[in-house]
């Protein structure tokens, strides 16, 4: 374990890590901005990307900006390593920067992903790069772009806490099982993109760089290692991490977070971890 | 006398050749009932606007002592200091219920939002005090988790009080409360604001062409037409001695049943 997997080799048709060099400097910009400001929504010029929107432009870019011919890159969609966005992100990634990836939580310095934060805790010096659709948490209830800027600056953020309160008193509990809005920092309302509200804990205080891109939307935003993440909620009704009351069929464990398949043709169902690489170490050991 | 809570001087506001706005002077005391009366397009409405600081005058100057009783020049507060004055110290009840609520949100969301934005965490307190408010303005706490647009009108309008008044203003703003209701319904919200106001000891300014309202509930009158202060006075003493010439014209237009 920890052994650094091999570099490939990089494309030489293509400039390292697919953007020229003058984008890259604009995004990191735009990364070091938002790192700056925990949780605030930095614009940047979002580029064309070889891959359709939602299918992770904005995280791709992010990702793009901060890879060193040293960094080992690992790609998830839904906590696994083995579908096709992750599979074609990594071989993207492998060709036009020739830099090394892995499935491996642990080996990775940085980590693409779509709709989970991995099982196994993050250490200081690795970076997590979230895919974005909606960067907006207000997006739902404030339809006019200027006056949700306009919440953020005055820290107004009575309409989310009414939209809760509105979830809890029709269906007694809040209504949402992803995309669960957090405070980043005390200060700024920030959708953590959508991630079950399983994962939101792991982004407090987390020893981790987490980025997020929006693409379509053109937003980055950010929490720096050690940042308060606190999930919206009331005092009498706290935020409640969901997750399938049942053991993975795999590998037996009963805290990860669990995918549910069919199974069979008789509404029979198996759960198993939606973090394979997790999964894949539970069952090796 | 007590210091004034809320006092203007000077205001002027013209849009383009209308003087909406012409030299104007008022003030409010702790606990007292102003109705500012006159036809429409005397400027009323806009005095109001200014006063509450949602539009900017172009000369003269609107001062509030806030509970802490330090002198706030409304034009200069910052846009967040201003906000929160709005949502604690303050309240405004719009002519139409659906500018002053949110009507695809519950009732019980609608009054809790205040609490909320002034940072009330506790699901059970919220609710609490959303029942409460409901029965105080009459209204039946069973319906809590219907939107407004259920409502009637005048249950609208009430629901709007509530919301206004859950985090205990110091001075509310009411721009016709009772307009587009029926007489009977007027009359019972009438009732209502008289009770509250007394109950509370809230300071109001009130904005009414109907007369009558002006005499239940206010205890001093403001006359305006063109834009200016024609006549002021005692309630009682306006109407039933006016001076101005268009005061006379305005009491005498009133139809008795």
């Amino acid at each position: 374990m920890n052994m650094i997997p091999p570099r490939n080799a990089q494309d030489a048709a293509y400039n390292f890590a697919y953007l020229d060099e003058a984008t890259k400097r604009m995004i990191r910009r735009a990364i070091l901005k938002a790192l700056a400001i925990p949780g605030h929504q930095i614009p940047f010029g979002a580029r064309e990307m070889p891959l359709p929107y939602g299918w992770g432009t904005g995280g791709i870019q992010v990702t793009a900006a901060i890879l060193g011919p040293r960094d080992v890159l690992k790609v998830i969609d839904q906590g696994a390593d083995d579908t096709t966005n992750a599979v074609s992100i990594r071989a993207f990634f492998a060709r036009v920067a020739g830099i090394a990836t892995t499935t491996h939580t642990a080996e990775a310095t940085i980590i693409q992903t779509r709709h989970r934060i991995p099982e196994r805790p993050l250490r200081e010096g690795q970076v997590m790069v979230f895919q974005v659709p909606m960067p907006e948490p207000l997006f739902k209830l404030e339809p006019r772009l200027a006056e949700t800027r306009r919440l953020h600056a005055l820290g107004d953020y009575s309409l989310a806490q009414v939209k809760l309160y509105e979830d809890i008193a029709h269906q007694g509990e809040a209504g949402s099982a992803y995309n669960h809005p957090v405070m980043v920092g005390g200060r700024y309302l920030m959708s953590p993109s959508p991630i079950p509200g399983f994962d939101n804990p792991k982004l407090h205080n987390s020893p981790a760089i987490m980025l997020f891109g929006a693409g379509r939307e053109k937003k980055i935003y950010a929490v720096p290692p050690y940042t308060t993440v606190e999930s919206l909620d009331f005092d009498d009704h706290p935020f409640k991490p969901m997750r399938a009351p049942h053991a993975c069929s795999a590998c037996g464990s009963a805290t990860s977070y669990l995918d549910e398949i069919i199974a069979d043709d008789q509404g029979g169902r198996i759960y198993v971890c939606s973090d394979t690489d997790h999964c894949g170490e539970n069952q090796g050991r | 006398m007590s210091a004034a809570l809320l006092e203007a001087c000077g205001l002027h506001l013209r849009f383009g050749a209308v003087r909406a706005l012409d030299d104007v002077a008022l003030e409010i005391h702790p606990g007292e009932v102003v109705a500012i009366v006159g036809e429409s397009g005397s400027g009323k409405s806009t005095l109001l606007r200014v006063l509450a600081g949602h539009v900017p005058a172009q000369a003269g100057r609107v001062l509030y002592r806030d509970a802490a009783g330090d002198a706030q020049e409304i034009g200069a507060l910052s846009e967040a200091a201003k906000r929160r004055l709005m949502r604690s110290e303050w309240g405004f009840v719009h002519q139409n219920a659906r500018d002053g609520l949110r009507m695809g949100i519950s009732a019980g969301g609608n009054i809790g939002e205040r609490l909320m934005s002034a940072g009330t965490r506790n699901y059970t307190e919220i609710r609490t005090a959303a029942a409460d408010w409901m029965a105080r303005v009459e209204m039946d706490p069973a319906r809590i988790d219907e939107a407004p647009r259920n409502f009637s009108g005048g249950m609208q309008q009430r629901l709007q009080i509530a919301r206004c008044l859950v985090t205990q203003p110091r001075l509310v703003f009411m721009d016709e409360p009772t307009g587009g209701l029926d007489v009977s319904v007027q009359a019972r919200l009438l009732d209502l604001i008289r009770g509250l106001v007394a109950e509370l000891g809230l300071a109001v300014f009130f904005v009414t062409h109907d007369i009558a309202a002006a005499r239940l509930l206010a205890h001093r009158i403001i006359v305006m037409r063109h834009g200016r202060i024609v006549e002021e006075g005692l309630a009682d003493r306006v109407l039933d001695d006016p001076r101005h010439a268009y005061t006379q014209l305005l009491v005498a237009s009133v139809l008795s049943a």
